[in-house]
């Protein structure tokens, strides 16, 4: 099993539940983070002055898949998160040790 | 004004010492039923209404400054600001019902000081008299609150609570007698004396002066000016709540300026209410487009201050000047924003909401303006002559002359004494809260409530 972690611009988000769905993924966990990347930030500005923000509000999906899935979910989430221009987010993979639903106790990928 | 100066204090005793106003009985010329004054003057009702209505209106603007400054501030200070723009009204309240009024309206020592009515005792228990009472109350209210707004993030509780006294009992009474309570600004030999319709000076450039020596004697917020000494601005958590309350700021100006009438019968409400208007307009404009040369963005920080800056500026002149001038009065209304607020950051002084620039620098230019631009046409809180003229229509530089002695006057009585007053407290108590308070935010230290319990933002610059 693998974890899928996306981190996107927020108004991408429908785009991406939407492709999900469509791979067959509608199981999502979507948290609100901040952060930059090679970017450096944005120019904002308070009474005539101007400042730097260099923290930029983003989204992180997050989707645990069997292996075989994970090329699919990633294309999907790119396509879908993208827009050309810098900030488009990243995505990460990490392997997930072991699963449970907490309603049946079913564990393994018979939980995800 | 009319009523301000009116004899209604004069006719009594002559009264000096401070309690000896209990002595007097309630048989003099008082009225606390109302009925003799109803029926010597049944169009009276009319008046009491409109300035009741109008003093209700500007008490509501203690709502705007609160919502403007909480906005203008970061949420760790929330609770705080509200507190100052609370308790300003509370402390501020009793201390000018025991000593403020007296010493604003009292009897006149030499021109400089009142000396009787206090605590409304005696002869003073009067319909009349408690009309004015609160309509001056919710003006000196006014004063004390904008500077909750120069010294905010930084200034300890207990410090403030002793400066809302002191500003509400002294400070602000005795200028505001100088120039309302027959004192010796009303009496300059030239023009018609210093005149100041609403509160240019009075009440808005005394705040905002008293502002000024409280953010200069605080000195800046950990993290204003970098090590290099370069201005970082740091932006207010609530853009929102800063713009309801210019909105309602604005709205309760329209008390403010035509409530000075204090008579429903000087019909002059109306040219008021548009001058008003006119110049908040010309002065939000104007800072806006002067920064959106600079930057390239529709800045409502600054279009907000602009607002405030026009409408202080107009506070004065509202009342003598046609709406041409209230226009160009406001535009160089906002001017004096943008260059007040750079040159404050330029001289090190840190005024988290611009109160110094929109209430100080605006107030002053308020009372000098009407020198210039007054045409004429309506006198000292009267529709009878003498009217008020200045140098565009004909009027000589008298008029002038008494507006720069005030605006002299003011700065210099208003800087000295807050000057002092924050030098003292910080001597004996210290006025400024501790550096871990500081970053940690006010509010708990201070008061053991966030503003904001589940709210928390990474966000930094």
């Amino acid at each position: 099993m693998k974890e899928v972690r996306a981190i996107i611009r927020p108004e991408r988000l429908d785009e991406v539940l939407k492709a999900l769905e469509e791979v067959g993924h509608p199981g999502v966990t979507v948290a609100q983070v901040e952060g930059h990347g090679r970017q450096t930030g944005l120019v904002e500005q308070f009474r005539g002055r101007t400042y730097k923000v260099d923290l930029l509000p983003k989204l992180e999906v997050r989707v645990v898949c069997k292996d075989e899935d994970v090329e699919k979910i990633m294309r999907a989430i790119r396509e879908a998160a993208y827009t050309g221009e810098i900030g488009d987010g990243k995505i990460f993979v990490y392997p997930v040790l072991e699963a449970m639903r907490i309603r049946s106790g079913e564990t393994g990928e018979q939980a995800i | 004004m009319g009523f301000r100066n009116s004899g209604v204090f004069r006719k009594a005793l002559l009264l000096s010492l401070v309690f000896s106003s209990f002595l007097v009985g309630a048989v003099w010329a008082a009225d606390p039923t109302g009925a003799k004054t109803i029926e010597s003057n049944p169009g009276l009702a009319v008046d009491f209404v409109w300035v009741l209505l109008c003093g209700f209106l500007v008490m509501f603007m203690q709502a705007g400054f609160a919502c403007v400054e909480a906005g203008f501030c970061r949420s760790k200070n929330s609770t705080n600001l509200m507190m100052k723009n609370l308790l300003d009204f509370v402390m501020g309240c009793l201390a000018f019902w025991a000593m403020g009024y007296a010493i604003l309206m009292g009897k006149d020592w030499h021109g400089l000081i009142g000396t009787s009515g206090f605590f409304l005792a005696g002869k003073y228990y009067d319909v009349q008299t408690y009309l004015s009472f609160f309509w001056q109350l919710v003006f000196c209210a006014t004063a004390a609150t904008i500077v909750s707004g120069a010294v905010a993030e930084r200034l300890k509780f207990s410090a403030y609570l002793i400066y809302s006294i002191v500003v509400s009992a002294f400070i602000y009474p005795v200028y505001a007698h100088w120039v309302w309570g027959g004192g010796w600004l009303s009496k300059l030999p030239f023009g018609l004396g210093h005149v100041d319709f609403a509160g240019s000076g009075v009440v808005h450039a005394i705040g905002g002066i008293v502002g000024l020596a409280g953010a200069i004697a605080l000195g800046p917020r950990y993290g204003r000016f970098d090590k290099e000494g370069n201005p970082r601005p740091i932006p207010g958590h609530n853009i929102p709540l800063a713009a309801l309350g210019v909105f309602i700021l604005w709205f309760g100006w329209y008390g403010f300026n035509p409530g000075s009438t204090f008579s429903a019968h000087h019909l002059r409400i109306s040219i008021i209410a548009v001058n008003t208007t006119l110049a908040a307009a010309a002065a939000s404009l104007t800072a806006m487009l002067i920064v959106y040369a600079q930057t390239k963005k529709f800045d409502i920080g600054i279009a907000l201050n602009g607002v405030l800056a026009g409408l202080v500026a107009i506070t004065a002149p509202c009342a003598w000047v046609e709406s041409w001038a209230a226009v160009v009065i406001g535009v160089i209304a906002g001017i004096i924003l943008v260059i007040g607020t750079y040159l404050l950051e330029w001289l090190k002084i840190d005024d988290p909401v611009g109160a110094v620039p929109v209430h100080g620098f605006n107030g002053l230019w308020g009372i000098i303006s009407v020198g210039i631009f007054a045409d004429g046409t309506y006198g000292i809180y009267s529709i009878k002559p003498p009217f008020v003229k200045g140098l565009l229509y004909g009027g000589g530089f008298g008029q002038l002359l008494a507006q720069l002695i005030g605006a002299v006057a003011l700065f210099a009585w208003a800087f000295t004494t807050a000057f002092i007053l924050f030098k003292v407290m910080d001597a004996i108590m210290g006025i400024r809260v501790s550096p871990e308070e500081e970053l940690h935010g006010l509010d708990i230290p201070e008061h053991g409530t966030p503003a904001y319990p589940e709210f928390i933002t990474l966000r930094r610059r």
